[in-house]
C-alpha cells in the first residue's frame, strides 16, 4: 500500500476545500438552513404532524440527506474532473499508485468533506427546530454509507463527464428531483396508492426513510430494506469504478 | 550492460484506428542522454506515455530497470520522473504544495530539506508560496521539472522540454540535464530543436510514422550520414554548368554566383583538387570558398523525407 500517496491525494483535496470554504461549506449550510427557517419554523407550525412528529422536526433527516447527496456528488465529481480537465491527471496516472489507493484518496477526501458538512447542518438545525436522535449509531452509519456511496457515484460522473455541462446534468436533472420526490417533505403514505408504488423505484426514498428512522424510530420502509438498498448501490458503484480502472475508460486512452 | 529501459515489439493503435506505434524495439542505456527525434504525430509522446503508464499499451512489453510496466508497475513507475510537453498545473495551488504533493504521490516520505534544495536549484525558492497561475510560462515549466524530480527518479523523461522557452531558460535546462546525468540519472528527451539533440545527446533515435527508423551514437550518426559541401563564390556568374563537368555533383545557386560541390568526407580522394584544376581550365575563377558539414537537422530532414 502506498500510504504516502493516499495521504498526499487526501490532504491535497481537503486543502482545496479549506481554500474555498465559503463555497464548499457555507453555501450548502446556509441554503439548507433556509429550509429549516421557512418550512420548519415558519410554515411548519401550521402543518399537521407526520407519524406523530412535528413537521419541522420531520423534514430534518430528509433535508440533511438532500444536502449530503448533492454535495457528495458535486465534491467528488469536481475533485476528479478538475485534474482531467486541467491535464494534471497525468501525474496521478504515472505514479506508483494502485486504483484502490487513488479512489481512497479522492473519494475519502470528498466523503470527509460531506460528513463534516452533514454534521454542521445537523447542529445548525438545532438552532431552529427541536429534534431527537433515537439511534445515534445507526444515524452515523447511514451518514457514512451515504457519503461514501454518493462520493463514489460522483467520482464515476467526474470520469464519465467530458465537459462542464455533463458534470452538472446528473446532479441537476436526476439527483435533485429524486431527492425532492424522495420523501424529504412528506410521508409516502400521503401519496395516492399508484404513486406509492412508483416512488419505490426512487432509491433516495430508502435513504431518507432509513435515516429518518434513526432519528424518530418511524419509517415508511423497514430499516433493513433501506440498509440493503444503500449497500446494493454502494456495490454497484464499486463495480463501476473497478470497470473504469480495468479498462482505462476515459483515463488511459 | 543491461538496458535501463527495454522496449520489445511495442504496438499501440488508438480507438480511432490510428496506428500510433508499430512494433517498436528500443533499448535505453543506463546513465545516457537519449534524444528521440521525429516530426509531429510520429509517436514520440505516445511512446513516452506508455512507458510512464498514462496510456495503455497495445501489444509487446516494456521493462524499466528489469520491472514490467504492467505487472510490476509500482517498481517501474517509482523510478521515473516525467516532464510532459504541455504546461499542466493546478493553477490555484502554491508551488510548495504542488511539489510536496508530487513527492507523496510517488510514495516518498516528506523531505522538506530535499525539496527546498530542489526549488533553490531551479530558482523557484523565492516563488514557493506563489500560486502557480501567477507565474510566467518559464517559471511554470520549472515547476513541472521540480514536480518530476521531487521523488528523486533515476530516469527522467523530458517531452519537448524547451518548446516555447526563452534562451536563458533553455541554457539553464541544458545545464540541469548535464548535472543530472553526472549524478547517474538516465535522460530521455524528445525535441523539435535538433540543435538541442546535437548539443546534449549521447545517442539519437529517429521515429517516423510509429516506427523507429534509426538509433545511433550521435557522433557516429553525424560522421556516417554527414555530407560535406564546398561552396565557391564565383567572380562572374555562370549561366549553366559546363557539359564537361556534368559528371560532378555540382549545383548552381545564388543566380549563378555560387557553385556548390557535395562530396563524401570519408572518401580518401574527395575530388576537390581535380575539380579546382578543371574549373581553372574552363576559366571559371572564384573569389572565395568555404566548406561546411551538414548539421544534424539536415541529416534528420533527409532521413524522414527520404522514406
Amino acid at each position: 500500500m502506498n500510504f504516502y500517496a493516499i495521504r498526499a491525494i487526501y490532504l491535497f483535496e481537503l486543502a482545496r476545500t479549506w481554500r474555498t470554504l465559503l463555497q464548499s461549506i457555507a453555501t450548502p449550510v446556509i441554503s439548507t438552513s433556509l429550509y429549516f427557517v421557512v418550512f420548519g419554523s415558519a410554515i411548519g407550525a401550521r402543518m399537521e404532524a407526520m407519524h406523530g412528529i412535528p413537521y419541522g422536526a420531520f423534514i430534518i433527516p430528509g433535508l440533511i440527506m438532500m444536502a449530503l447527496l448533492t454535495e457528495s456528488i458535486s465534491n467528488a465529481s469536481f475533485g476528479i474532473y478538475m485534474p482531467r480537465y486541467s491535464g494534471t491527471i497525468y501525474e496521478v496516472l504515472s505514479a506508483p499508485v494502485s486504483y484502490v489507493e487513488i479512489v481512497i484518496g479522492y473519494v475519502g477526501a470528498a466523503a470527509t468533506k460531506s460528513l463534516v458538512l452533514g454534521v454542521i447542518i445537523l447542529v445548525t438545525a438545532r438552532l431552529f427546530v427541536d429534534y431527537e436522535i433515537q439511534h445515534p449509531l445507526m444515524m452515523a452509519l447511514f451518514l457514512v454509507l451515504t457519503a461514501v456511496t454518493f462520493c463514489l457515484f460522483g467520482f464515476i460522473i467526474g470520469i464519465w463527464a467530458d465537459g462542464w455541462e455533463k458534470l452538472q446534468i446528473v446532479p441537476a436533472l436526476i439527483v435533485t428531483p429524486l431527492a425532492f420526490l424522495g420523501g424529504s417533505f412528506y410521508s409516502i403514505e400521503m401519496l395516492p396508492p399508484l404513486w406509492q408504488k412508483v416512488t419505490l423505484f426512487n432509491p433516495v426514498v430508502y435513504l431518507i426513510s432509513g435515516f429518518r428512522w434513526s432519528f424518530y424510530g418511524v419509517s415508511d420502509i423497514s430499516v433493513g430494506v433501506s440498509l440493503a438498498m444503500i449497500l446494493g448501490f454502494l456495490g454497484a458503484c464499486l463495480l463501476a469504478v473497478w470497470w473504469i480502472f480495468k479498462t482505462g475508460y476515459r483515463l488511459k486512452n | 550492460m543491461q538496458p535501463v529501459i527495454a522496449i520489445e515489439q511495442l504496438t499501440k493503435t488508438y480507438a480511432s484506428g490510428h496506428p500510433a506505434l508499430k512494433r517498436i524495439d528500443l533499448e535505453i542505456h543506463k546513465g545516457e542522454i537519449f534524444a528521440l527525434l521525429g516530426p509531429n504525430g510520429a509517436g514520440k509522446t505516445t511512446l513516452i506515455s506508455i512507458i510512464c503508464g498514462i496510456v495503455n499499451p497495445g501489444g509487446g512489453r516494456v521493462l524499466v530497470d528489469g520491472h514490467d510496466i504492467v505487472q510490476d508497475y509500482r517498481a517501474a513507475r517509482s523510478k521515473i520522473g516525467l516532464v510532459p510537453q504541455e504546461l499542466f498545473n493546478e493553477g490555484f495551488e502554491s508551488v510548495w504544495a504542488t511539489v510536496r504533493f508530487s513527492r507523496g504521490l510517488f510514495g516518498k516520505a516528506p523531505d522538506d530539506l530535499f525539496l527546498e534544495n530542489l526549488l533553490r536549484d531551479l530558482s523557484l525558492w523565492d516563488k514557493r508560496n506563489a500560486r502557480i497561475l501567477e507565474l510566467s510560462g518559464g517559471m511554470k515549466r520549472r515547476v513541472m521539472i521540480a514536480k518530476a524530480l521531487s521523488h528523486e527518479p533515476s530516469i527522467l523523461f523530458l517531452d519537448e522540454p524547451t518548446a516555447g522557452v526563452d534562451v536563458e531558460l533553455r541554457r539553464d535546462m541544458w545545464e540541469m540535464v548535464r548535472g543530472l546525468r553526472e549524478r547517474g540519472v538516465t535522460i530521455i528527451l524528445t525535441t523539435h530543436y535538433i540543435e538541442e539533440a546535437e548539443e546534449m545527446a549521447d545517442r539519437i533515435g529517429v521515429i517516423s510514422r510509429g516506427e523507429i527508423i534509426l538509433v545511433e551514437d550521435k557522433d557516429v550518426l553525424m560522421h556516417k550520414l554527414g555530407k560535406k559541401q564546398l561552396t565557391l563564390h564565383l567572380q562572374r556568374p555562370l549561366a549553366e554548368i559546363p557539359a564537361e563537368l556534368a559528371s560532378y555533383p555540382l549545383e548552381l545557386t545564388d543566380a549563378g554566383n555560387q557553385l556548390v560541390f557535395t562530396f563524401d568526407a570519408q572518401h580518401e580522394d574527395t575530388g576537390i583538387a581535380e575539380l579546382l584544376r578543371r574549373l581553372a581550365a574552363h576559366g571559371i575563377d572564384f573569389k572565395d570558398l568555404q566548406s561546411s558539414q551538414s548539421s544534424l537537422e539536415e541529416i534528420f530532414v533527409n532521413l524522414v523525407h527520404g522514406r
